[in-house]
């Protein structure tokens, strides 16, 4: 028998940032809003903290508050990525709000308490823990994206991605009550025990449900509607933001529920995640030709990863499992390598967000135009990237589950994707310069080398993530 | 004693009801929010529902910790909204329209 106190061991991490969310509230409230950029800095600290005790976490699996939270190699592993992108998001932004002039304090302890609510949606084991974590984190998410106050587009872009959560949690909500109905119970275990060899109607209604709010969360088609316009709309730290940490939770959650909930219906449940891969793939892949501002290419991109993500998972086996992971990591630092390049577009001291602003970027900042050219190769898939990589694992899982039309569906919408990255990087090496760019801050410069370090080097020695993602699928199956 | 398909049945309309508002309605955001709320009681109604035909209090555990989130939900979109009609001086649905999409 523990003392009590280490019965919360589990939890450790989600303490230490909740706790630490509580101090700076204080600490901004006592000192206004001259704490703006300190309370920031603390912000960050507290997030290197839990990554470090997530990190050096003993390797087992322990449960609290009667099994509704698990603590897994597999949660474990989402949340040190969540917490990465929340981390590096932060940094980005520091210098960013005091020069758009809306530093508040409030900023980065939203960040924090949203980050909380990924930490516990990678770790829920029943609905209603899962519950609690999404809204935690969608609840400040919303305000994050309206945080520029006095500017319209920011505003809108909170107002539409409430509207949109609010009705994406609904449904997901009227899945969970239709599978506690059918199935007696809201815990992960026992819904899997409780639907085992025969499914009702009920259950598979519930699901649908379900997925269509998880699919919501990830941004994936059919439901991927307020992506563009939230990317577009938010200010692009928060951006940065978006499009990598809540990614990591609901891929997490989705993952999770999937295969620990219901693994009894792998074929019903395979179904839905192919569709919405291959309309993901495709709508990433077709919509973002079009596109001038690059962050709602960016936006279609991530659409289009997300439904490669998908791929793996589709697959239904621990090897697919361990493709999402090793994808989702890559995704994560190719992003936000790319949002520090976009961060850095500012020309006389006025954010730029046109494609065409890039164009002779290699002439002007021969450095970044490389690191850029390099995470744009990347996320268009051409080895021997990172990039490449996290593709060959998906579709390499979906090959061997025997889902050949959805990997050649793949890798034909990675071809036409290409197109749109090729572009970019065609445009700031081969057109007449526009103008130098602002210097920009130093933590923005080394966020971009150091993600590009990352993909350019993946393949040197690439097996811790692979080693980690290999242990974290296994703790699911 | 009411059987357990007209509770699911009414939140079933609910719900309907719930997520036509918010795709039919071309007049205003508040009716968007009075819809979100519909959704959310329907499934309060199934959760309380389920649960009292079980005899297991999970679903009306359940239940409490929505109507708390709910009620968070709401003070935040309708701040949200405030700040919305500042800058643009109208919270018409045909007026959200600064980003195509």
């Amino acid at each position: 028998m523990n003392a009590p106190i280490f019965a919360l061991a589990p939890v450790l991490p989600e303490i230490i940032v909740s706790l630490g969310a509580l101090g700076l509230i204080l600490l901004g409230a006592l000192r206004g809003e001259t704490a703006a950029w300190l309370v920031a800095e603390l912000a960050v600290a507290i997030l290197g903290v839990a990554i470090i005790v997530v990190l050096r976490h003993p390797d087992t699996t322990g449960a609290d508050f009667s099994g509704s939270f698990i603590d897994d190699a597999f949660g474990r592993y989402m949340k040190v990525l969540s917490l990465i992108g929340a981390l590096v998001a932060l940094l980005l932004s520091l210098d960013f709000t005091a020069r758009e002039k809306f530093a508040s304090f409030e900023y980065p302890i939203l960040i924090l308490l949203s980050t909380i609510g990924m930490m516990l949606m990678a770790s829920a084991n029943d609905l209603i823990a899962l519950y609690m974590g999404l809204e935690l984190s969608s609840l400040a998410l919303y305000v994050i994206a309206a945080i520029k106050r006095d500017d319209v587009k920011s505003s809108e872009a909170g107002l539409k991605y409430f509207v949109l959560g609010a009705l994406s949690s609904g449904m997901l909500l009227y899945g969970a009550s239709l599978i506690y109905g059918f199935s007696g119970t809201v815990s992960f275990n026992g819904i899997a025990h409780a639907i085992h060899g025969q499914v009702s109607i009920g259950v598979i209604f519930g699901l649908v449900f379900m997925m269509a709010g998880m699919a919501f969360k990830i941004s994936a088609v059919p439901f991927h509607m307020w992506t563009p316009d939230v990317y577009e709309g938010a200010p692009t730290p928060v951006t940065a933001f978006f499009a990598s940490a809540p990614k990591m939770a609901a891929v997490a959650m989705m993952v999770r529920i999937l295969s620990t909930a219901f693994p009894g219906i792998v074929t019903q449940w395979q179904q839905i995640v192919g569709f919405l891969a291959i309309l993901s793939m495709l709508l990433g892949a077709f919509a973002a030709i079009g596109q001038t501002n690059i962050k709602r290419l960016m936006a279609y991109s991530s659409i289009g990863h997300m439904g490669f993500a998908l791929v793996g998972l589709a697959a239904g086996t621990q090897i697919g499992v361990q493709g999402v992971l090793i994808y989702m990591t890559i995704y994560l630092l190719m992003t936000l390598g790319t949002f520090a390049a976009i961060i850095s577009m500012r020309r006389n001291g006025q954010m730029v967000e046109t494609i065409a602003d890039l164009a002779g970027l290699s002439k002007t900042n021969g450095k970044m135009a490389f690191f850029l050219a390099m995470m744009m190769f990347s996320l268009a898939g051409i080895p021997p990237l990172a990039g490449f990589f996290g593709k060959f694992y998906v579709i390499g899982a979906a090959m061997e589950a025997h889902l050949y039309t959805l990997s050649t569906i793949a890798v034909l919408a990675s071809v036409v994707s290409a197109f749109y990255y090729l572009r970019i990087v065609k445009i700031m090496y081969l057109d007449d310069s526009v103008g130098a760019f602002d210097k920009p801050y130093w933590v923005v410069d080394w966020a971009l080398v150091l993600s590009g370090i990352f993909v350019l080097a993946f393949w040197v020695y690439p097996s811790p993530i692979i080693i980690g993602a290999m242990a974290a699928a296994k703790s699911l199956f | 004693m009411i059987p357990l398909e007209h509770y699911l049945t009414v939140a079933a309309i609910l719900f309907t009801l719930g997520v036509a508002g918010i795709f039919l309605n071309r007049k205003n955001v508040i009716i968007i929010m009075m819809s979100v709320e519909l959704i959310l009681l329907a499934v309060n109604i199934n959760l309380v529902a389920f649960s009292s035909f079980f005899g297991d209090l999970t679903g009306q555990v359940f239940a409490l910790f929505i109507l708390t989130v709910a009620a968070a939900e709401a003070a935040i979109g309708l701040a949200i909204l405030v700040t919305y009609y500042r800058n643009r001086g109208s919270i018409a649905v045909e007026d959200i329209n600064m980003m195509k999409g």
